[in-house]
């Protein structure tokens, strides 16, 4: 395995870590500002703060992480997509801003303010749509270099209809996602409403994501021809995936195995996350920049993962520790213990 | 190929980001040691109003710490967003600092996550005392891999440049840079003091507003102290400061003191107003500039006369230098009398205007951070990498940076109004009267 893969590698599962923790995190503020504005918020509102409270930070760093490693090991990555994504990205920035200090404000201070709860319930859905279209701007077409300077062809990605699919896909996961997390999270809370109710949103999201995840894979043959045949070789990732995706959406049918089926939704998107990663090897961003013309000197990159391995270290046993805290500890979970500060 | 108004914007926007960060990021490295030292005194002493004092400092530290964090990731963001030839460059040679923070960060995050709901969890004191530790280490940590990242833009090393191409990298070296012990340190220190002077500007407050408790007075004289050691700490290291600036980029120095000629017996300039290549109604102090910059009255200072137009810093400098330092000697004035008042029973330290001289210790301490960080930041225009590459060359080519200017002043024209209000109503409307009355239902008899 050369450097460059292990650096792309490396940066890929941290974003894939974003992509479901954030995903639990955005449904889920989507779900209790849903449920405030259909009067069911007394079901859900309790299950998804008591998860959320202290891990949203913890969500936050898993995006820095990626975007401080990608310009570490790629450092061409800052000169293009630093000035292609001055404005999908600051706007992005603002919704984190404005969910980044929701659960701050809200649990130490504006309880139940109904304005912010929405303006973050859909702050939340915005988000992963604002950053999805940067994979559609990585499969490339929308970028042109004029003078040696990468600008964004703004109108062709707005009304393309592949970038859409990547935006539909993002929601239809994040919503999926979420509820089959919270699903059971409730659950192990012996919460029965609440449990019945994300139960109901998991089987409804997951017919959309499969038709939007067929949707790209249909448009990518016209649009990126080359990652669709790579994509086409993989097959056997992406029928891997949606074998894991039948089972869990069984699963949660039949009430079994709540626990089972979040396992089996992490491994079908990872499997999938992967496959699709894996199909655009070896670019960065189609045409003009691969790993490998990107890659920082052989020094910094053994520098750099010298560096995440001792900070692995430190971070895999307190990651066990909060997990244990929060999310396999009985008392807690269930709501008989509110130590909060 | 350079856009003027995009590299205006990108100045102002990251100028605009960066001061309302490190309002944030100052209080978010301090007050966890603030937490801590407190803990540690209420579990030494067990006495339950220090442990009272750190759960309701680190329930308003979450509120700043929000905002921090979000302000932390978009300057993250902005940084490739508004320099990516900078970037670019930075991530080939600075790339291990960068992400060694994150790692800081990551580490505090989660720590910070279990210490807030964890509270009366675990049956010792001491075992949740121990979770502040990461949370402190991990705070100071992020300070300082990020400011190792901004010694380098003021002294890069650790490459070398060959026919434009950077080889031969050395990231430990571009880490280990001659900028970084002083910055590193007045950065932590001044951190620490601001923190300190800022919540007792709050202990100060609910004095002046009635509050006769005891909580209020152990905080005060606790928060002093540990005030004065950093704000004399700040001008030990302040003092190291001047001295590299004299070795490594004396135009900051003679910019900062209008020191125009090239001489020795320099002396130090304060106050005053700059008229052409005249300097009016100012104090000098013979020989200060000289001993400052090198440790000797006689020594010889480099002025603005040896350098070339172009590579002369904003002389305006010269008053952020001023408040900074002004303020600096302030507070450690203010700081000793209450400490050495305290222990001969001087009464007026008691007074009303004593206090609303502590009040004001706060916010002038956060003057002080500011007028620091623009002295230092301005003062090494024109440069992005001093002696590398000028500000203009990092800047994006982008268009819409105006746009996003407004964007950005109007989020965080809500955060800050939303943080003060939120962290105003948590303490007007549950004072720690309220709060010992609470607790002492909940626990029972042994408490006062």
């Amino acid at each position: 395995m050369t450097l460059e893969i292990l650096g792309i590698s490396v940066l890929w599962i941290f974003l894939f870590g974003y992509v479901i923790v954030a995903s639990i995190d955005f449904g889920a503020g989507f779900f209790n500002a849903y449920s405030l504005l259909i009067g069911k918020n007394h079901i859900l509102t309790n299950i998804i703060k008591r998860y959320l409270s202290p891990v949203w930070e913890v969500t936050n760093v898993f995006l820095v992480f990626f975007f401080v490693g990608i310009v570490g090991f790629f450092p061409q990555t800052a000169f293009y997509y630093g000035t292609i994504l001055l404005v999908p990205v600051s706007i992005s920035l603002v919704l984190l801003a404005i969910r980044g200090s929701y659960y701050a404000f809200e649990s130490y201070g504006a309880r139940g303010h109904i304005g912010y709860t929405l303006t973050y319930g859909v702050a939340g859905l915005l988000i992963p749509a604002s950053l999805s279209v940067v994979f559609a701007i990585a499969g490339g077409g929308y970028v042109d270099l004029i003078d040696g300077q990468p600008v964004l062809n703004y109108w062709t990605l707005y009304t393309s209809p592949f970038a859409w699919s990547i935006v539909v896909l993002s929601i239809a996961a994040v919503l999926y996602i979420s509820s089959v997390f919270l699903t059971w999270y409730a659950h192990k809370a012996n919460d029965i409403e609440a449990t019945k109710l994300m139960r109901k949103y998991a089987l409804v999201w997951a017919a959309p994501l499969m038709i939007s995840a067929l949707g790209i894979m249909y448009e990518m043959k016209s649009i990126n021809p080359e990652s669709y045949s790579h994509m086409v070789n993989l097959w056997w990732m992406f029928a891997i995936s949606a074998v894991l995706f039948i089972i869990t959406v069984v699963l949660i049918m039949m009430r079994k195995k709540y626990g089972l089926a979040v396992g089996l939704l992490i491994a079908q998107f990872a499997v999938a996350f992967f496959a699709y990663g894996i199909a655009q090897y070896p670019y960065l961003l189609y045409p003009y920049l691969t790993i490998y013309d990107g890659f920082t000197s052989t020094q910094m990159a053994i520098a750099l993962i010298i560096a995440f391995i001792l900070g692995l270290c430190l971070l895999l046993p307190s990651l066990y520790l909060l997990m244990k805290l929060f999310l396999f500890n009985k008392n807690y979970v269930t709501g008989k213990e509110d130590n909060h500060a | 190929m350079i856009n003027e108004s995009a590299v205006f914007w990108s100045r102002a926007l990251t100028e605009l980001t960066l001061s309302f960060h490190i309002i944030y990021a100052t209080i978010g490295v301090g007050v966890p040691l603030m937490i801590m030292l407190a803990q540690w005194t209420g579990y030494k002493k067990n006495d339950e109003h220090y442990i009272l004092m750190a759960r309701r400092w680190a329930r308003g530290f979450v509120i700043t710490v929000a905002v921090g964090v979000v302000t932390g990731t978009a300057i993250g963001l902005q940084l490739s967003l508004l320099w990516p030839n900078f970037m670019q460059l930075a991530g080939q040679t600075i790339a291990l600092p960068l992400f060694l923070e994150t790692f800081a960060f990551f580490f505090e995050a989660i720590f910070l996550g279990i210490y807030l709901y964890t509270w009366d969890r675990f049956d010792s004191q001491k075992k949740h005392m121990l979770l502040l530790i990461p949370v402190a280490v991990g705070a100071s940590m992020s300070a300082v891999f990020i400011t190792i990242v901004n010694a380098f833009m003021n002294a890069p090393q650790g490459f070398d440049i060959v026919d434009g191409e950077l080889v031969n990298i050395q990231p430990l070296l571009a880490m280990f840079n001659p900028a970084m012990p002083t910055k590193v340190a007045h950065v932590l220190v001044t951190a620490y003091m601001t923190s300190a002077f800022v919540l007792a500007a709050i202990a100060g407050y609910r004095m002046l507003r009635g509050s006769k408790h005891v909580y209020h007075k152990k905080s005060l004289l606790l928060l002093m102290k540990i005030g004065l050691i950093f704000s004399i700490a700040a001008a030990v290291i302040g003092d190291f400061s001047g001295k590299y600036l004299a070795e490594y980029q004396p135009e900051k120095l003679a910019a900062a003191e209008w020191h125009f000629e090239t001489e020795g017996k320099a002396s130090l300039v304060l106050f005053g107003v700059l008229d052409g290549e005249e300097v009016k109604y100012a104090i000098k102090i013979p020989y200060a500039l000289s001993i400052l910059a090198h440790f000797n009255p006689n020594a010889e200072v480099i002025g603005l006369d040896q350098f070339a137009e172009e590579d002369i810093p904003p002389l305006y400098i010269h008053y952020l230098f001023d408040i900074m330092v002004s303020i600096g000697m302030f507070m450690v004035l203010v700081s000793l009398l209450y400490v050495v008042g305290k222990a001969r029973g001087w009464q007026f330290i008691h007074s009303r205007w004593y206090r609303w001289i502590i009040v004001a210790g706060g916010p002038l301490s956060i003057i002080a951070i500011e007028a620091g960080w623009w002295l230092a930041e301005v003062g090494r225009q024109p440069w992005i990498l001093y002696g590398l590459m000028r500000t203009p060359e990092g800047a994006t080519t982008s268009d819409h940076v105006d746009l996003m200017l407004l964007l950005f002043a109007g989020v965080y024209a809500v955060l800050a109004v939303g943080s003060i209000v939120v962290l105003v109503r948590m303490f007007k409307k549950n004072p720690i009267e309220r709060e010992i009355e609470e607790r002492h239902s909940e626990k029972g008899g042994d408490f006062l």
